[in-house]
């Protein structure tokens, strides 16, 4: 079975009608944890787009070699193994910011979302559109995980990407960690809202 | 063949340090130690120490046993009323789960916590002080996932206490025994999830037959167990502050038992909420994000106990 989307629409898919975070709410230690600052979003998005896309790759290749009875063990290794490449790698080149990430570098490997993706999408689909869904769902995960960092960061220290923008911290409690909770809440309680206003104004012009 | 000359030549250095290690502690006056407050070392004297030296700040050197290079500064020392107990005082509350080690006018002395007491610690504090789910942010997915139902969630902890005990000390075997004697540390990741999973595997067929409507009512939660961060974050943490096996096993118990802890209490009050008329756009997992924040600002009122 192949999907007659575009590789345009796998990208958007996975960036608004499947975002990973806000449909789909999954992935959320890192979206509570650690999206204190736009810049840890970022990073730890780059993170997850790259095994997301080279687990996605690397199933979809060899799926007609993988048994399916074993196949939830074979993409747990084949995630680990990138996670240890990108664990290694941003371990060598970029201390600092892997020092903010901690653990949750690590965790990648146990994100739901890139399991999901693997088991609904890339052991059914071809190679190309493995890869452009991978890159949708990644871009999906490191906007909305953006998203996030820019309410916290704005509302908490008054800065983005490290700029003061504000001059004055509205709501210092955003800096909390502890506030990724009510943040994400409040958020995905916003976008319910705009989209249920959305659809009835479709439906009243209809 | 290289670890075992390694701790052949470590042998007697070892069994040397030992043997000082009390002639160093006991050597001088100060005949019984412990901590106080949170930010007060106790010494008791077994001479009266002189009044002058006894209450000037400047006498003490303190620092933690593993950083010798940091000292602590002594900001009063007050001599009680026997004229023998000197009361320290410092600045900043002290980390009284670290040993310290006092150094005073040729005596010095090792504080420190008695182990079942330092053992207890870690499991208070994987279990209430950070617990996974509320002050490191960890296993949200299942958090939210499981805790609609208040049996549901009993059940899921529980078999999340199983899985992360019985995990947590098969990795350290591992971790301890062949990833770091042969340095393969950066293994860790792969070897680490693939444990996870086989104890998984086993849970599911063991729970299969025998309370199948317990297995029936998990659905797709155990598979995700799995892929779950709260389980692989034990091993990960024990690998690397290098607890041996007593702390590892009590911060897999503190830790499971948190998560249980956490996804009871969350399911209580979901159960409520259904019947609550909450903004229909809040309605499900929003309203859980906002009452999760509620109860970690909650959880936040433990931080700073300390039981023993």
């Amino acid at each position: 079975m192949a999907t007659d989307k575009s590789s345009l629409q796998l990208i958007t898919n996975g960036i608004l009608n499947e975002n990973p975070i806000f449909r789909l709410v999954l992935s959320m230690c890192p979206a509570v944890g650690i999206s204190t600052t736009v810049m840890n979003g970022l990073m730890l998005g780059v993170a997850v787009l790259f095994v997301q896309v080279f687990s996605s790759l690397t199933i979809a290749i060899f799926k007609n070699v993988i048994h399916p009875r074993i196949r939830i063990p074979t993409y747990t290794l084949t995630i680990a193994t990138w996670v240890t490449v990108i664990d290694m790698v941003l371990a060598a080149y970029m201390p600092e910011a892997y020092a903010k990430m901690g653990i949750f570098i690590k965790l990648i490997v146990a994100f739901a979302i890139i399991t999901m993706r693997l088991e609904m999408f890339a052991c059914k689909e071809t190679v190309s559109a493995s890869f452009f869904d991978g890159i949708g769902m990644g871009l999906g995960f490191m906007a909305g995980m953006m998203a996030i960092g820019f309410v916290r960061e704005l509302l908490g220290m008054g800065t983005l990407l490290g700029y003061d923008l504000l001059g004055f911290k509205p709501l210092l409690f955003f800096v909390l960690p502890l506030a990724g909770f009510f943040c994400v809440g409040l958020m995905m309680g916003f976008f319910n809202y705009i989209e249920a206003r959305y659809k009835s104004a479709k439906r009243a012009s209809a | 063949m290289k670890t075992f000359t390694m701790i052949k030549r470590a042998l007697p250095a070892a069994l040397l340090c030992l043997l000082l290690l009390p002639a160093l502690v006991w050597a001088g006056a100060i005949s019984g130690q412990r901590f106080g407050a949170a930010d007060e070392i106790v010494l008791t004297f077994a001479a009266g120490p002189d009044q002058a030296t006894a209450t000037n700040p400047e006498s003490y050197s303190v620092h933690e046993e593993a950083d010798p290079d940091i000292r602590l500064a002594v900001a009063t020392a007050s001599l009680g009323a026997d004229g023998r107990t000197v009361t320290l005082k410092f600045s900043a509350p002290l980390n009284t789960l670290k040993p310290h080690v006092v150094t005073t006018a040729g005596a010095s002395a090792r504080v420190s916590k008695s182990y079942l007491g330092y053992l207890f610690g870690i499991l208070v504090s994987a279990l209430l002080i950070n617990n996974f789910v509320f002050t490191k942010y960890l296993g949200l997915c299942v958090f939210f996932g499981t805790s609609k139902r208040k049996d549901t969630a009993k059940g899921m902890g529980f078999t999340f206490l199983i899985v992360m005990v019985a995990s947590a000390i098969m990795s350290w075997f591992f971790y301890q025994f062949i990833l770091k004697p042969f340095q393969l540390n950066f293994l860790q990741i792969v070897i680490f999830i693939g444990l996870v999973s086989l104890t998984v595997q086993a849970v599911d067929t063991v729970l299969r037959k025998v309370n199948p409507v317990l297995f029936n009512s998990f659905g797709v939660y155990l598979v995700l167990v799995i892929a779950n961060c709260v389980i692989l974050a034990v091993p990960l943490i024990l690998a690397d502050n290098e607890y041996n096996f007593f702390e590892s096993l009590m911060l897999a118990t503190g830790a499971g038992g948190g998560f249980m802890l956490a996804l009871y209490l969350m399911a209580s009050v979901r159960e409520r909420l259904e019947l609550a008329n909450v903004p229909r756009s809040f309605k499900g997992v929003p309203i859980a994000f906002i009452v999760a924040g509620q109860f970690a600002l909650a959880f936040l009122g433990f931080s700073g106990l300390s039981i023993f």
